[in-house]
């Protein structure tokens, strides 16, 4: 399918000191693993500067496969990935060459370091020292309602809170890309509300580019400017579906009638990506739209 | 700044944690300050007295079963004995165990950086492991003839193992998220070695170092008794023999005894070391939520 054109995020002017921006373009990614399972096949999209975009998409679509060759963990098997003109994705474990900032499914955090230093990692890892990074580590928890748990442990936090530190960490040293996969889908409704709220307002105001993968129809509509409805295994850019609902959005977004025409459109693209799989994959895509 | 509405998400977040707090706080006092030493102690002092008094009661002989009471007097009486003995069987042991994680955990991290390293040697440290201590220590007499390095090589050879195997297999179980992150943000290798790789090895580490330190503690025992060391350095199981010999039966149970309280004290003492180093971070550092 070819790419839609690039099309402004939201209109919000660039937050002041974000890194210079770069569209991401996946060319006729293929991805095989080695034991012969065949993840992606010929996905080609592109990610503008400054856009939200869910991947959308049934259980072992390929959708994490995707961010994680946009980061570089992982290499496609056939095509390229381009950031700024440059292939940057093309050899193994060679990350593309931007500031990316990543949220895994688990919080994935380090569960012998205090909140504070596991905000801290990534600028340490960079060689900023503690001092310098002080006022860095604590506006970023203190963005994400935490500023008074930075000397608590992980264990001591709920499931909400630490995935409120990841995304702290992540979005501490103002990544150019921010990669959410599937961050909140462990938890429960009302969390997951309220970390989407959060993860708007983190959005508009550092302007990061935003790659959500999620398996929720309402969430990924809710968040994106754009919808990119992937096909079961191996996965497949079916649909781009743009979501012209204005930012900031709130409650009353999640009640509009255009909203639920959106969901429904997108839920109709999931059933149709699906048409072909099989009855595990079609049995997931009912529970995402159910979950819509 | 926090708004409003984030301080009050912020707080009912928190709620449940400070409740669980409070209630950790409320409850097991005792569990996690006394009873891991006083349980076990009230039990011994129950057998104790149990023995004590079957000892008298069916007037069994001394040479064959000498009664607390008489162990605890030679003590007293072969302080001096005993106190030098100790000193050589726990120095052999300490120096063993430090070598042991020395080499262990050089040896371990050798085997992290390259797999067929660890493929071609691991194998070697197997047979040191399943090869009977007693089959190999008059092999070393005959190599290097000198005991008291026997005994070293001895109590090292049993103590090396589980702290090279449970080192080399927790530098391996690192979150396999953890180490997505560090490659996403370029973390130089003694980054991840210090800040990943360290700190999810060290619970291995330390379940392996509770076991070393006791097999090093037997290791030395028992090359004592192998290499017949008495006469140059008598360490405890040297005593255990001269006790036998001279029919002294309450001295060869004093010097076990010292053996035996030597073995609980170390490992008391590797628990406590845990609990310090792990911080309450990790689950077997923690008290079972229990009622």
């Amino acid at each position: 399918m070819t790419p839609p054109a690039a099309t402004p995020a939201s209109g919000r002017p660039p937050a002041p000191g974000s890194p210079p921006p770069s569209a991401i373009d996946l060319r006729r990614v293929g991805k095989v693993y080695p034991g012969g399972t065949r993840a992606l096949d010929g996905v080609t999209c592109r990610f503008e500067p400054g856009e939200f975009v869910s991947l959308l998409g049934p259980s072992g679509c390929g959708k994490c496969t995707v961010l994680r060759i946009v980061a570089g963990l992982a290499a496609p098997t056939t095509g390229e990935v381009v950031r700024g003109g440059k292939a940057g994705g093309g050899s193994p474990g060679v990350p593309m060459p931007t500031e990316l900032g990543c949220v895994f499914q688990e919080p994935t955090l380090m569960p012998w370091a205090r909140v504070w230093d596991n905000v801290y990692l990534p600028l340490r890892l960079r060689g900023v020292r503690r001092r310098a990074a002080q006022d860095r580590v604590d506006a970023a928890l203190t963005r994400v309602g935490l500023a008074d748990f930075a000397g608590a442990l992980p264990r001591e936090l709920s499931g909400g809170m630490k995935m409120r530190v990841a995304v702290a960490r992540a979005t501490v040293a103002r990544p150019a890309v921010l990669m959410l996969d599937e961050p909140f889908a462990a938890l429960d409704e009302i969390t997951r509300f309220r970390l989407n709220d959060d993860l708007l307002r983190l959005w508009s105001e550092q302007a990061w580019t935003g790659l959500f993968v999620t398996h929720s129809v309402f969430e990924s509509v809710y968040l994106s400017s754009r919808v990119i409805v992937m096909s079961g295994r191996p996965g497949r850019v079916i649909e781009e579906v743009a979501v012209p609902l204005p930012y900031p959005r709130d409650d009353a977004t999640r009640t509009s009638a255009e909203y639920v025409s959106l969901c429904r459109h997108v839920s109709d693209a999931l059933r149709r990506s699906m048409a072909g799989a099989g009855q595990h994959g079609a049995a997931d895509a009912q529970g995402g739209t159910r979950d819509a | 700044m926090r708004d409003a509405a984030e301080a009050s998400n912020a707080a009912v977040d928190a709620a449940p944690v400070k409740a669980a707090e409070r209630a950790e706080r409320r409850g097991h006092g005792f569990q996690r300050g006394l009873a891991p030493f006083a349980a076990p102690l009230g039990v011994g002092l129950v057998v104790a007295g149990v023995w004590e008094f079957a000892v008298g009661y069916w007037q069994v002989p001394e040479y064959l079963l000498p009664p607390p009471s008489a162990i605890v007097e030679t003590m007293g009486a072969e302080r001096a004995t005993l106190a030098s003995a100790w000193c050589v069987t726990f120095g052999a042991m300490a120096v063993a165990l430090m070598a042991a994680v020395l080499f262990g955990v050089l040896l371990a991290a050798v085997f992290a950086t390259s797999r067929i390293v660890e493929l071609s040697l691991f194998p070697y440290a197997v047979v040191l492991q399943v090869t009977p201590l007693v089959a190999i220590a008059p092999l070393l007499m005959i190599w290097i003839n000198t005991p008291w390095i026997v005994k070293l090589v001895c109590a090292w050879i049993v103590a090396f193992f589980p702290i090279l195997s449970n080192t080399a297999l927790g530098l391996r179980a690192a979150d396999p998220g953890l180490s997505d992150l560090f490659r996403l943000y370029r973390a130089s290798p003694w980054q991840r070695a210090r800040l990943l790789l360290a700190p999810s090895a060290l619970p291995y580490f330390l379940a392996g170092l509770r076991v070393a330190v006791n097999l090093a503690l037997v290791g030395a025992v028992v090359a004592e008794f192998v290499t017949g060391a008495a006469t140059d350095h008598p360490g405890l199981a040297s005593l255990v023999f001269e006790g036998q010999y001279a029919m002294n039966v309450p001295l060869t149970f004093a010097a076990l005894g010292l053996i035996s309280g030597t073995g609980i004290a170390m490992y008391f003492a590797t628990h406590l070391l845990s609990r310090w180093l792990l911080g309450g971070w990790h689950a077997s550092s923690l008290e079972p939520d229990r009622p």
